[in-house]
């Protein structure tokens, strides 16, 4: 039953980026990481789902329907549970990014900075088409697979506006004309 | 104090008085345990492991501490709402959600300096009798996830978290649990449901706060990182001390984040309500950018209402009513609120006479429409239509109208929700409104579109309920 729905109405389209990331399976590693997880909780299982989907993402890049499956059963919760966590939070992600996933901070203080230039320039470096950024699609991927840009809400360092997460990176004072150092930094 | 060095280009400024961010961009500092025991680190915690918990409490009663996240609740109090008599497990919660646009200043805390937030929070936790605490660190700062779960690590091998803390016979087990980017998280029982495994929807009040029923229905204490991180200078000092700091009412040292049209933006450490807003601007910031003018200040927050540079504020009552100029005003909790508006988690947005407030708000209304939760739907649907409304006034397709529907929409957002994020997403509309309005309707023109019978309609029965 609970398959069902999850074949139903869990949908990860895909992307070029899918091909920096290997496919979803259950690996011991992954399953120490989650007990590992699971055992700062004592109270209560459900409480492991974040942790979870963080290691699951971290490592495949998205949280696939298998994901879903597989945390649903690890925490023994119904996946929809799983699915509504994963739906809600702007950090959880259903399709894969690129291999360089560029977060640039688009709030008051940066944008006051230039963030939104910064985003047109690291665009037209990697070849990605912003109009297609919208509220239900705020990752564009490009064509290539390497790069990717996702507008973020508010990073938490207005100081040294502007600035942009690149995978875990974090880099700050990136004028727009520097998007092209600021891109070279990462090989492909 | 007088012996540390500080990086080339990062020294305090002479006005700043420095203790939670005392070795934040220290040279020769790093964030290991080593570092931070030769400097005296962890001397407080053994000093207030043999102390009565209640006595711990007392002192930060004493203190005068108020909250550094946002509303201001003094830190003391709010940790005498356990329930007498409780026999459920205590938890406490360190809110490291940093989110609100214009503050940064737990990044550097979290990131340079861990061990001073474990000791002030095993120090709360012992006050508090908590035996497990958890770090809510926001999703956009995944090396500090890993930069805090290292200090831990390092604090249990010398015995300052885990079992038997000094040999006490205290417990206590400290986890870092990462949030997913959603700024909800940040408001305490949004982050309770978070920490659970939910959505983080906002519990309904009463309970009014989580010392009665928080994390998996136990007592609960939530507290900013600035604050847990004060409890320990609050031990070192002692809480009459502590409270000569900055002015009466709004005691000690809080960090103010400056960001936007100044010459130096930056975080200072200063005593609250020690400095006016003409100091700060001026003389630790340096001023307007070249040929540019001050022209108005968001004061703590994007949520807080924003103030003009050149306005009058009327403050006090009967016989002490006074008028305020905007540069004398006091940055302390009580006059900016005397002020209308709010000294929040520290966050001061500058914006120069070459921003369009349109375009600002505009700006501030799309943080607000992404991060409703979507729980109630005055926010949900307000927080989207306000805006819709700006993005045609920006687009130059508004009509005069607009700014009044934008008003009405906000004041029918403000107090109709469950949790703050209503006030949250309405006072900047509002005030903006109040305070540009003139500027705000020469963006816009008669001859504009109207809008359609059917939209307008929704507008009318949205002004009418």
């Amino acid at each position: 039953m609970s398959q069902e729905i999850l074949e139903n109405n869990v949908a990860s389209e895909p992307t070029p980026g899918e091909q920096h990331f290997p496919p979803f399976e259950i690996s011991d590693d992954i399953i120490a990481l989650a007990d590992e997880r699971i055992s700062h909780y004592p109270e209560s299982k459900l409480s492991a789902v974040l942790p979870l989907i963080h290691i699951v993402q971290h490592k495949h890049g998205f949280v696939s329907k298998e994901a879903i499956a597989w945390i649903a059963e690890k925490l023994e919760i119904e996946p929809m549970k799983v699915v509504s966590v994963v739906t809600f939070y702007p950090g959880f992600r259903q399709s894969a990014p690129g291999k360089f996933h560029y977060r640039v901070c688009r709030t008051l203080s940066c944008a006051m900075a230039g963030s939104y230039e910064l985003m047109d320039q690291i665009c037209e470096i990697t070849g990605i088409d912003r109009s297609k950024l919208s509220h239900h699609h705020p990752i564009v991927v490009s064509p290539c697979g390497n790069y990717s840009v996702e507008f973020a809400e508010c990073l938490a360092s207005c100081g040294s506006a502007p600035v942009c997460l690149v995978n875990d990176d974090f880099h700050e004072n990136i004028k727009p004309e520097n998007a092209q150092d600021l891109i070279n930094q990462y090989k492909v | 104090m007088s012996d540390i060095k500080y990086l080339p280009g990062k020294e305090p400024h002479e006005r700043e008085h420095r203790l939670i961010f005392k070795n934040i961009d220290r040279e020769g500092w790093d964030p290991s345990i080593k570092c931070y025991m030769q400097d005296g680190g962890y001397d407080q915690l053994k000093k207030a492991i043999n102390m009565e918990p209640g006595d711990i409490t007392n002192e930060v009663k004493t203190s005068g501490l108020r909250g550094r996240g946002g509303a201001g609740f003094p830190t003391g109090v709010k940790w005498g709402f356990i329930p007498p008599g409780n026999t459920k497990p205590v938890y406490l919660i360190c809110n490291c959600d940093e989110s609100e646009p214009g503050t940064f200043k737990d990044r550097y805390i979290v990131h340079q300096d861990p061990h001073q937030l474990i000791e002030g929070m095993v120090i709360s936790a012992f006050a508090v009798g908590a035996h497990t605490a958890f770090i809510y660190m926001r999703e956009e700062f995944p090396e500090a996830a890993i930069i805090m779960e290292q200090a831990i690590e390092e604090a249990r091998k010398k015995g300052f978290v885990g079992k038997n803390i000094l040999g006490s016979g205290f417990d206590l087990e400290i986890w870092v649990h990462r949030g997913a980017a959603a700024y909800i998280c940040g408001e305490e029982t949004g982050l309770i449901e978070s920490l659970e495994g939910k959505r983080p929807y906002p519990r309904i009040k009463p309970p009014y706060f989580p010392a009665a029923l928080g994390l998996y229905m136990a007592p609960t204490i939530v507290n900013n990182v600035e604050s847990l991180c004060h409890v320990k200078h609050i031990i070192e000092m002692g809480g009459e001390e502590y409270a000569k700091l900055g002015v009466d009412r709004n005691t000690g040292t809080r960090i103010l984040c400056v960001s936007g049209d100044v010459k130096y933006p930056g975080y200072f450490e200063i005593q609250v309500g020690k400095m006016t807003m003409r100091e700060l601007l001026y003389d630790v910031c340096g001023g307007p950018k070249d040929g540019k003018e001050f022209k108005a200040v968001i004061p703590g927050g994007s949520s807080s209402k924003i103030l003009r540079c050149d306005e009058t504020f009327k403050i006090g009552r009967g016989d002490d009513a006074k008028d305020l100029d905007f540069w004398d005003i006091q940055l302390d909790f009580d006059t900016l609120a005397a002020c209308g508006s709010m000294a929040g988690s520290g966050g001061v947005i500058v914006l120069d006479n070459s921003r369009k407030m349109s375009w600002v708000l505009n700006n501030i209304n799309h943080f607000y429409a992404h991060e409703s939760c979507g729980q109630c739907t005055p926010c949900r649907e307000g927080s989207t239509w306000m805006k819709k409304i700006s993005d045609r006034i920006v687009e130059g397709k508004a009509t005069p109208e607009d700014i009044t529907t934008l008003e009405e929409v906000a004041y029918q957002i403000d107090g109709k929700t469950v949790c703050a994020f209503g006030e949250a997403s309405s006072w900047p509309v509002e005030a903006i409104i109040s305070k540009f309005r003139d500027e705000l309707t020469a963006d816009t023109d008669e001859n504009n579109e109207r809008l359609s019978k059917e939209q307008l309609q929704r507008e009318m029965f949205l002004s009418k309920s």
